[in-house]
């Protein structure tokens, strides 16, 4: 299959929008929130218009590129819209208009400071989202990805007091260092194969530009950026302290941008830059799939434990993520459709999850799940949507999640690694038993202090968001093409990763 | 007029500075604009023969007084001396026009006087960097740091101590490259440096050679504050005088770098065990620079005195550069030269702003400082990020050579990039701490020692420097792979060419 | 054995001498607790440069390099390259000193001393 490619600047246009807000949300710092918020808003619809707009033809198997000027000699800032980008920035600009709605009601609502700040670094992480997933080489993806590292900074640190301080610095510790690693990786990359760019099943002649456990340590300091960033196990440190941020950026971080962003990173050194073909050979990606499978398992018993509702989420998504990241490492077509799947079925459920544990600490001032006793009655569209979420997370049919944990399953077997495939059934029991109590407790537990009384629905503006998504995450269950084609992207992405494989067990 | 603009570059500013006690004489403001419009035209000069030098592809001789080398003294601008004098110029006439409001109270002697050195000092550094012959360098050498020792003295009491230190092993390294000099003259014969590289060809295994490959990497090594010659760095950096301070740390320790380059690379070409064991030793050094000079500043509460220790290992990154020998590694150094510069220069600009406004300088007491001077705190994050590497500012990119350069280089290579990323991470440690208590820490409630009326943070003649300085970190980023293939690949040796 | 020994002086001697006289400022630099006397030290050091420099230029039966009618061969002047050279850094030197001693004049009126340990413990105070 050939690429039809286009010149075109709109993957710019993409990016250059949020920025653009973000210089105007700075400037109107003392005018009116009205008009702050107006920039948000404009400029989350003006990239979702922009996204969809390049989307048919994407469907259609074309690519728009384009490059600016050059980084560094040889290498060009390229951004270019192949299916698998396109999944992730299609996903990611139609959520950040939900999240830019909710995040002003939940601003609003407990009238946070600094709220100008926040919205400028929120909008400059969606830039640099949108530029990882559309760079069309690893130094192009590397300027992003730094620019999310220290955009996402400010909105970890967003409460300015001492717990929020330190998981700042924990954040910053654990991505720039693996930033740097990350760097040196490339700089390999560069100098033995001569480009950076990107190529769907692996970048030629990479496997014979240096000697195997070259490539195999070379492989870990690339995959350890996203790692890191995707907080597998034993780097989620960061994850869990950056939970003191405000629950939109907890949805941004969780669901959205960042470490959806640090998966994606490693699904493109996998499919990309390696390619499945040579990682079978040099059997580097075996490690990473062990690792991701005892991070789905272990998260899922951590969480367990915790009570903090958010903290129990973040657990989740450390778990969940790994799902990406072992469907990637299984390397066989169908768990690369099920990984590309499950980076839009997590993001939908998880932000519906986020979104309702923000709006219950908003409306009642409650995080702990103990406290959260009788809330199904007072709040009852919320916990519908969190209890529709957390049957999809754990992977029920005709929700979201089952599709994605479906295909990884099915290229577990196509590789005969049918542990993998014990692994997600014990996860899905797993991740039953630690959301399902929270929507146990909150419909069929009396309120025991009675002091929901006073409260009622959330407010409009993050209720709509939160309803939205769960819808979003029954009809993708039902219809996973439905608007974006994402499906069709995941599997027209994984092609052309798989293709030309030999051997491999089928 | 454009053939001479080579000596003008020089003349320039000498004949303002030494103008400027008359003239600050006439009206105190006179000697201030008559400095700062030379240091202009010298700007405007290097980067015409920038322009020369590239669009005809051959260096611009200009022999003094007309007299042929090797017996007359001439001036040799190629397009890595040229880039190199443009961005001296222009970080100076920066700090030029950044120095007014410092001077508002003084009188007029202080003022032609503080300006008589400034001038002098960019008179000597643009010497340095565009002389042709090493007798001459010396002497700008000596130019630039008396200068240098006067500038630093005028920064306040404690500075009088720091400059008269410097000054003491400031001509120790002097005296060094002076020594070293007069073994090259033994064997050579010669003081032109093209004479020179031609002569020294038979000579380079000699054990005099050897001897004035060690005298220059002391006397330079001295100048640049290479670990463990650096002592005498922080103090002068710490109290030198704000205004001058860009200047001198941004340029005054880069240009001894070029030197060296021009030296081991132009005239001995990198050939002979000397040059490479010097090349070595002097890896290793900055290395050991590199982190304890990283590890230091983390240690400093003074801003001032974190930028200087900063700066002792951002001068291993251009040695190291230096020292690896390849293509990808001189690009680095050189671009790093430039990037420091700009950085550098940029954040002492901040701090000067700082303490002119508030008189302030401990990093403990910045708490919400960007709500009183956001567009200084602003220019110091791009400044900062680019300090640790982070794209898409400049300093991102000069280390993407170097570590291209060290994984070029193999095994050796590799222990450089670790040190690499340490000290970027070390280097995040202590920014990222400044910029959390800008913006994040409780509101110290600093007192203003000069009173800012109206919508400006600081006076416009500070605001605008700060500002240019800033986004120029972001333009050079952006631009630099225009620099690198338009400029700094006709700076290459020839050697390495090869 | 004297024969040899004056051979070696000169030859080399001289230039060992100033190497001694170099290092000797040196050493003083770093030795002496008074910044008059580390001055005195720089200026020492300095000289042994200047020195080195001279005896390069001299030449065995070398007359003053000053042209005169019928002595074209220029192995019968001394070399008058290295004495100009110093005429340049004996200004420099000697506006280095200048500076220090303005210097030091300051440092004596804040510290009342040019002591270093006497500087150094008010510094601290």
């Amino acid at each position: 299959m050939t690429e039809t490619v286009i010149v075109s600047i709109r993957p710019f246009l993409a990016v250059g929008i949020s920025l653009l807000a973000a210089f105007l949300i700075m400037l109107s710092d003392k005018a009116n929130p009205n008009v702050r918020e107006a920039w948000t808003l404009l400029a989350a619809f003006g990239k979702f218009a922009i996204i969809a707009s390049m989307m048919p033809f994407v469907w259609q198997g074309g690519v728009y590129e384009y490059t600016l000027f050059n980084i560094v000699e040889g290498i060009g800032f390229t951004l270019r819209t192949d299916a698998c980008g396109m999944l992730f920035a299609g996903l990611s600009s139609f959520l950040w208009i939900l999240t830019s709605f909710y995040s002003i009601g939940y601003m609003r609502g407990h009238h946070e400071k600094n709220q100008t700040g926040y919205f400028a670094a929120f909008a400059v992480c969606m830039s640099a989202a949108m530029g990882i997933a559309m760079a069309g080489n690893l130094v192009t993806l590397f300027i992003f990805f730094e620019i999310l590292t220290v955009a996402t900074y400010p909105l970890v640190a967003h409460k300015r007091n001492e717990e929020a301080t330190f998981s700042g610095r924990k954040y910053l510790i654990y991505t720039l260092t693996s930033g740097q690693l990350f760097l040196a990786g490339i700089v390999f990359i560069y100098l033995f194969t001569g480009t950076t760019e990107f190529n769907a099943g692996g970048i030629a002649g990479l496997g014979e530009a240096a000697p195997v456990w070259v490539l195999q340590i070379m492989f870990f300091m690339l995959c350890l950026g996203g790692m890191i960033k995707a907080g597998m196990m034993p780097f989620h440190g960061w994850l869990v302290s950056a939970m003191v941020a405000p629950t939109p950026v907890s949805a941004l971080l969780h669901a959205v941008a960042v470490v959806k962003a640090g998966a994606f990173v490693v699904l493109r050194i996998v499919g990309y830059v390696y390619g499945p073909q040579l990682l079978l050979e040099i059997h580097a990606a075996d490690w990473l799939a062990y690792l991701a499978a005892f991070t789905i398992v272990t998260s899922s018993l951590i969480a367990m434990k915790q009570d903090n509702l958010k903290r129990r989420l973040a657990f989740s998504t450390v778990g969940q993520l790994s799902y990406v990241v072992l469907g990637t490492c299984i390397l066989a077509p169908y768990s690369l459709v099920g990984a590309m799947f499950h980076i839009v079925a997590h993001a939908v459920m998880k932000i519906t999850l986020f979104f309702c544990a923000g709006a219950i600490y908003v409306t009642t001032h409650k995080e702990n799940i103990s406290d959260m006793k009788g809330i199904g009655k007072q709040m009852p569209f919320t916990m519908t949507a969190f209890t529709i979420a957390s049957l999809g997370i754990a992977g029920m049919p005709f929700i979201v999640g089952l599709i994605s944990k479906f295909h990884i399953a099915a290229g577990a077997l196509q590789m005969d690694e049918p542990i993998y495939v014990v692994v997600l059934i014990i996860s899905a029991l797993l991740s039953l038993s630690y959301l399902m109590p929270v929507s146990f407790n909150a419909f069929f537990k009396e309120n025991e202090k009675g002091d929901f009384q006073k409260y009622g629905e959330a407010r409009k503006d993050m209720l709509i968001p939160l309803c939205t998504t769960a819808v979003l995450a029954i009809i993708l269950g039902i219809a996973p093409n439905f608007g974006l084609n994402l499906f069709d992207l995941a599997k027209t992405a994984a092609e052309s990763i798989t293709q030309g494989m030999i051997g491999g067990g089928w | 007029m454009s053939e001479n603009f080579p000596i003008l570059i020089v003349l320039l500013p000498l004949s303002a500075a030494l103008l400027s006690p008359l003239f600050s004489y006439l009206h105190r403001d006179l000697g201030r604009w008559l400095v700062t419009l030379a240091i202009a035209c010298s700007l405007g000069c290097s980067i015409g023969c920038l322009q020369q030098t590239l669009a005809s592809g051959e260096a611009i001789h200009y022999w003094m007084g007309n007299w042929a080398p090797p017996l007359g003294i001439e001036f040799v601008i190629d397009p890595l001396n040229a880039t190199v004098a443009t961005v001296a110029n222009f970080v100076a006439l920066m700090g030029a026009i950044y120095g007014a409001p410092f001077l508002k109270k003084s009188s007029w002697l202080e003022t032609g006087g503080y300006y008589t050195l400034y001038g002098l000092l960019a008179t000597g550094l643009s010497g340095m960097i565009i002389t042709g012959d090493v007798f001459n360098l010396y002497v700008f050498l000596e130019i630039a740091s008396l200068s240098g020792y006067g500038l630093i003295a005028m920064g306040g009491q404690r500075s009088v101590l720091a400059s008269f230190r410097y000054l003491l092993i400031g001509t120790i390294g002097a005296s060094f490259y002076l020594l070293g000099v007069g073994y090259l003259y033994a064997i050579t014969g010669t003081l032109n440096m093209a004479d020179m590289a031609v002569r020294i060809v038979p000579l380079i295994d000699t054990p005099s050679f050897k001897i004035v490959v060690g005298l220059f990497i002391v006397g330079f090594g001295i100048k640049m504050a290479l670990f463990p010659l650096h002592g005498w760095q922080p103090d002068s950096y710490t109290y030198a005088h704000p205004a001058a301070a860009a200047l001198i740390a941004g340029i005054m320790g880069k240009v001894p770098i070029y030197a060296c380059i021009r030296y081991f690379y132009f005239i001995f070409a990198a050939s002979g065990a000397a040059i490479g064991m010097g090349l070595q030793i002097m890896g290793i050094m900055a290395c050991c620079g590199i982190i304890l000079g990283s590890v230091m500043a983390i240690a400093q509460k003074d801003f001032r005195r974190m930028l200087a220790y900063s700066s002792v290992a951002q001068i291993g990154y251009l040695i190291v550069g230096m020292a690896l020998g390849n293509v990808y590694g001189l690009i680095g150094a050189v671009l790093h030269l430039i990037n420091h510069a700009f950085m550098k220069g940029s954040l002492f600009l901040f701090i000067g702003g700082v303490q002119y406004r508030y008189g302030e300088v401990n990093i403990d007491k910045f708490g919400q400082l960007y709500r009183k001077m956001p567009i200084a705190c602003w220019m110091f994050v791009i400044a900062a990020l680019s300090m640790v590497g982070l794209p898409p500012t400049a300093g991102f990119f000069s280390k993407w050579y170097l570590v291209l350069g060290s994984m070029e280089a193999g095994p050796v290579g590799y222990f450089y990039i670790a040190i690499i990323i340490i000290s970027s991470l070390l280097n995040a440690i202590y920014f990222f701490r400044v910029i959390e208590k800008i913006f994040i820490n409780p509101d110290a409630g600093l007192k203003e020692v000069n009173p800012q009326k109206g919508k400006l943070e600081l006076p416009w003649q500070m605001l605008l420097p700060i500002l240019i300085m800033g986004i120029g970190i972001l333009v050079l980023g952006l631009s630099n792979a225009t620099i690198v293939s338009d400029v700094l690949q006709f700076a290459l040796p020839e050697v390495l060419i090869k | 054995m004297i024969e040899s020994l004056n051979q070696f002086l000169a030859a080399k001697g001289i230039y060992i001498l100033t190497l001694i006289l170099f290092f000797l400022g040196i050493y003083g630099m770093i030795m002496c607790r008074n910044y008059m006397k580390k001055l005195m030290s720089m200026n020492i050091m300095q000289v042994a440069v200047i020195f080195f420099f001279l005896c390069l230029g001299q030449k065995d039966g070398g007359t003053l390099p000053i042209l005169q009618t019928g002595l074209t061969n220029p192995d019968l002047y001394v070399n008058p390259l290295p004495h100009a050279l110093m005429l340049t850094a004996i200004v420099v030197s000697l506006g280095t000193t200048g500076v220090a001693i303005a210097l030091l004049l300051r440092i004596r009126e804040n510290y009342g001393s040019v002591e270093e340990e006497e500087i150094l413990r008010r510094v601290d105070e």
